[in-house]
């Protein structure tokens, strides 16, 4: 891939958002978005730990999967180092902020299991990402998903006082929104090409 | 509960993706063709009954502060299974199907079950649990899949069958239609199936 790292960046935010284009992290976004303010919370971790772990797995691959001839066991290297980071950073915001713990607290189990951080990761081992250009990806993919997760949030605040048929209620009607969204967003798709 | 009762409870009434919505991610992703959406749904069989017998089997031995990592590490197992399968058998799938096959291991569905049931129940009713809401997500992932290659290409797992006459919706193919179509599904399920309360 000769792409530079900046356009990946914007890329990622934009023409393959990784919610509204590939599909990555619905769960949480479906059922963290009632509110514009945890959305926000869970947002601001998913960016942070997306962007460490992006560069962790890619270092883990060539630095030690690739070298030893063990890349069968990349889906369980890469949710081991997913899982240590996140119990790691918890531990270090418990000590050290705990304020932002008690704000960002309750959001990090959640991303273990969050599929867009595992999602990124084996995209750049498929796409055969440099370490710059997965770093770049990783941030680009977390603010792709901060910005989805936020604008769903706010159209559902003004929806709670709108009728909306019973069948519809809850994930029907965050699904149709996301289709529209997703619409939006295929008129980015022409800009640039990552996939 | 029966046998039969499991698997019918776990693959209709209690359906992972209409009912808790779980497992949305490769449902909407992989169903843009049935048979990439087939070979989904039996890759998720397949890990779904196998970790549900072999969790079962060890629930016991399992410490409690331990198992979310036992369990993702046992489904984490069965997928990879799945995935050296499809890339020596069916290259072209395993290829077009990407990092989903590998998402399998965060499947919410996965681990709900394995949650729900399998940490609770024998291993043979585990398994049959499995394979219900493996069956049931199968389902689930064909529906769309038959909607999206039928109107987006024409065709049914790969084979023409409305001729030249007929002009593809490319939107079918792209990310949007897929949320509204599983949209729809679940309208059309809840009117009929569940009517509300009161």
């Amino acid at each position: 891939m000769d792409i530079s790292a900046f356009v990946l960046f914007w890329a990622a935010i934009f023409t393959s958002n990784i919610l509204l284009t590939n599909f990555l992290g619905m769960c949480s976004y479906l059922s963290v978005s009632r509110e514009v303010e945890s959305s926000f919370g869970l947002g601001v971790a998913v960016i942070f730990v997306l962007t460490v772990t992006a560069g962790l797995n890619w270092l883990v691959y060539h630095l030690i999967l690739v070298p030893y001839n063990i890349v069968y066991l990349q889906y369980i290297v890469f949710i081991i180092v997913i899982a240590a980071f996140v119990q790691f950073l918890e531990l270090v915001i418990e000590r050290y902020a705990p304020a932002l713990y008690y704000t960002l607290g309750i959001f990090l189990p959640l991303i273990t299991v969050n599929c867009a951080i595992f999602g990124v990761s084996l995209f750049l081992v498929i796409r055969n990402y440099s370490f710059l250009q997965s770093i770049s990806f990783g941030a680009g993919s977390g603010i792709g998903w901060l910005l989805a997760i936020l604008m769903l949030a706010a159209i559902r605040r003004k929806l709670k006082e709108k009728l909306v048929p019973h069948g519809l209620q809850g994930v029907g009607i965050s699904l149709i929104i996301t289709g529209i969204m997703a619409l939006a967003f295929v008129g980015f798709s022409g800009i640039v090409q990552i996939q | 509960m029966t046998k039969k009762q499991i698997f019918i409870t776990s693959a209709f009434t209690e359906n992972s993706v209409w009912r808790q919505i779980l497992g949305i991610c490769s449902a909407l992703a992989v169903t843009n063709l049935m048979m990439n959406s087939l070979i989904m749904g039996l890759g998720v069989t397949f890990s779904l009954a196998l970790s549900g017998f072999t969790i079962s089997l060890i629930r016991n031995w399992t410490p409690r502060s331990v198992r979310m990592m036992v369990q993702t590490l046992i489904i984490a197992a069965y997928v990879i299974i799945v995935d050296i399968f499809l890339k020596a058998n069916m290259p072209d799938i395993s290829k077009q199907l990407g990092p989903y096959v590998g998402l399998i291991i965060t499947n919410c569905i996965l681990m709900g079950r394995a949650e729900a049931f399998a940490s609770q129940n024998k291993p043979l009713d585990s398994m049959i649990d499995g394979i219900g809401a493996g069956v049931g997500y199968s389902l689930v992932l064909l529906l769309i899949g038959f909607i999206r290659e039928l109107f987006g290409f024409g065709s049914i797992f790969g084979i023409k069958v409305l001729g030249a006459w007929w002009t593809p919706w490319s939107i079918m193919v792209m990310a949007p239609s897929a949320f509204f179509i599983l949209a729809m599904l679940i309208w059309i399920i809840n009117i009929k199936y569940y009517k509300p309360k009161g």
